[in-house]
């Protein structure tokens, strides 16, 4: 007679465990500054990410009241440190657009001041791009991109240090102007930067951009689609990165950038790579096409030359008129918008600086819901925030 | 649609909510009694015609001692329209200042709401997550109110420099 079989178990495996809790920062080389996550893990798969940010909050608003309005300037630099010369753009053309309002306060900014003020801007915007890029790479695990990015980096930062001695926050852009003109030869070593750096954007594309690990942990994460991104303010190359054409230098113009010709480079599908409009990839390659468009603008104003005469205003004070302005401009990470409360006093009565990267983070929580932890670092990167504007 | 084209509609739809339409400033604004802010957000964000789907900015506002009220300022843009509109609500600083949250027709309106409530102290009511974001959570006051003083101390670190 055979023995007894053993009866047979049912062994239940319970796939979910329990909900463990991580901090993730303030410091942690990933979060491109001192910004907090609570991750809610279950195992690798994060079901909810809370941001906690205020850890580089410096009063900006509070201090802009009791300061007057050239003195606020320098502070706007130390908000997106990475693109300050945006910064101060964004502030001055809010403060020149309430000037405008009463006849005869603000003679309009010079010709030549306007010319350097596009040159410094997009030049800002590559540097600015060319972070986002290497230590996106960085972050993905490519630690190669990152040299190229700050070699190349270095060079624009060199020819801002010409231009008004600073390499960080450089206070150049002024109300009614620029601080001061070029120094001797300097368009020829712009000249000479562009021929260097156009070619450079194909290496990095072929460095990081093809690349079938990069893609392979970029394509298709966070799908953020371009009603989200409204619904969220998003703005930018975040907002473009979802397919929808929008740019305020196009489609809201502001200084003199109706004359010159650039394309807006949108995200987009391609089934082969396994992409998809929106996703972390796409963002990433907004911000590599828009290096060039920089680049076209640029090149633009070399053939055209800077024309002669001042570069500041001539303004008897910086005294708006009574009243109020929402004002805008395109910094390299979205729409910088300054609403400015003005009572005719040297000072601001209210000054609120819109931040493109605090409404980028405020969409994390969402995008991140569902996906590993890998993927956090990939999101993050790719919306491309600076902490010291979330944060002001 | 000008802002004057779109007070007049909104002037229509809801009568005595639409408190006022300031034209000669350099950014017009439509002033909207705090109570019904959600239904002519709503409104705007929905209509066909308004299709105000983007919220710029949200901020607090306190003119000083003179000003019996701190203000809620919404700076709205239109996506497929191109046209922009500024809302303002007026709330008393006698009383605790409340008004309705937008985050459910706006969702960046969350930490925007977040934000102002941290340095304002203003009230969104409905709002699903209302704590501080800039300040650390246990901090005291609202210090962009333009009576704040700041404290001595800080959990025993000197605050004045």
């Amino acid at each position: 007679m055979a023995a007894p079989q053993p009866e047979s178990k049912i062994i239940e495996l319970k796939p979910f465990t329990d909900e463990m809790i991580v901090s993730m920062g303030p410091q942690h080389p990933s979060t491109h500054g001192v910004l907090r996550l609570e991750l809610k893990l279950d195992g690798e798969v994060v079901r909810d990410a809370i941001p906690h940010i205020g850890y580089l909050h410096r009063c900006f608003e509070k201090h802009s009241e009791n300061l007057n309005y050239q003195q606020i300037i320098p502070f706007t630099d130390r908000m997106d440190y990475i693109a300050a010369m945006n910064m101060n753009w964004g502030f001055c053309l809010a403060v020149e657009q309430l000037m405008a309002k009463e006849e005869g306060k603000f003679p309009g900014v010079p010709e030549r001041g306007e010319y350097l003020r596009i040159l410094i801007g997009e030049l800002n915007r590559i540097g600015s791009h060319l972070l986002s890029f290497g230590t996106y790479g960085m972050d993905i695990g490519a630690f190669t991109p990152f040299l190229y990015a700050f070699r190349d980096r270095e060079k624009i930062l060199l020819l801002f240090e010409k231009i008004c001695g600073a390499r960080l926050t450089y206070n150049y852009i002024r109300v009614g102007g620029v601080s001061r003109d070029t120094p001797p030869g300097f368009m020829d070593e712009v000249k000479e930067f562009i021929d260097y750096f156009e070619p450079q954007i194909d290496v990095y594309n072929s460095l990081l951009t093809a690349n079938r690990i990069f893609i392979e942990r970029t394509a298709n994460v966070a799908v953020m689609d371009a009603e989200m991104a409204i619904n969220y303010g998003i703005t930018g190359p975040n907002l473009r990165g979802a397919g929808l054409q929008w740019d305020l230098r196009k489609d809201e113009t502001y200084s003199i950038y109706d004359r010159f010709d650039f394309d807006v480079p949108v995200g987009r599908d391609i089934p082969e790579l396994g992409v998809v409009s929106g996703d972390c990839w796409n963002r990433y390659k907004v911000r590599m096409d828009e290096m060039k468009e920089s680049v076209r603008i640029i090149r633009q104003i070399l053939e055209s030359g800077l024309p002669d005469g001042p570069v500041q205003a001539e303004l008897k004070a910086v005294r708006p008129p009574k009243g109020e302005i929402f004002s805008r401009s395109e910094a390299p990470r979205g729409e910088l918008g300054f609403y400015i409360v003005s009572d005719g006093t040297p000072k601001p009565v209210r000054v609120k600086a819109k931040s493109p990267c605090f409404t980028a983070l405020s969409a994390l929580q969402e995008l991140s819901r569902g996906l590993m932890v890998a993927d956090i670092i990939a999101i993050i990167g790719s919306i491309d925030i600076v902490m010291g504007e979330v944060d002001r | 649609m000008t802002p004057q084209e779109i007070y007049e509609n909104l002037k229509d739809k809801f009568g005595e909510s639409i408190v006022s339409f300031e034209e000669d400033i350099a950014d017009p604004f439509v002033t909207v009694a705090a109570e019904s802010l959600a239904d002519v957000a709503q409104y705007l964000a929905q209509d066909e015609a308004l299709a105000f789907d983007f919220l710029m900015c949200l901020s607090g506002v306190d003119l000083g001692a003179k000003d019996p009220n701190y203000y809620v300022v919404y700076h709205l843009y239109s996506m497929p329209r191109r046209h922009k509109l500024v809302l303002k609500i007026v709330l008393p600083k006698e009383e605790d200042p409340h008004v309705s949250t937008v985050e459910h027709i706006w969702r960046t309106a969350n930490w925007h709401e977040r934000e102002t409530y941290d340095l304002y102290g203003i009230i969104f009511d409905g709002h699903s997550d209302l704590r501080r974001i800039l300040l650390p959570d246990d901090w005291e006051g609202y210090p962009m109110r333009k009576d704040y003083t700041e404290p001595e101390f800080y959990r025993g670190m000197r605050v004045p420099y």
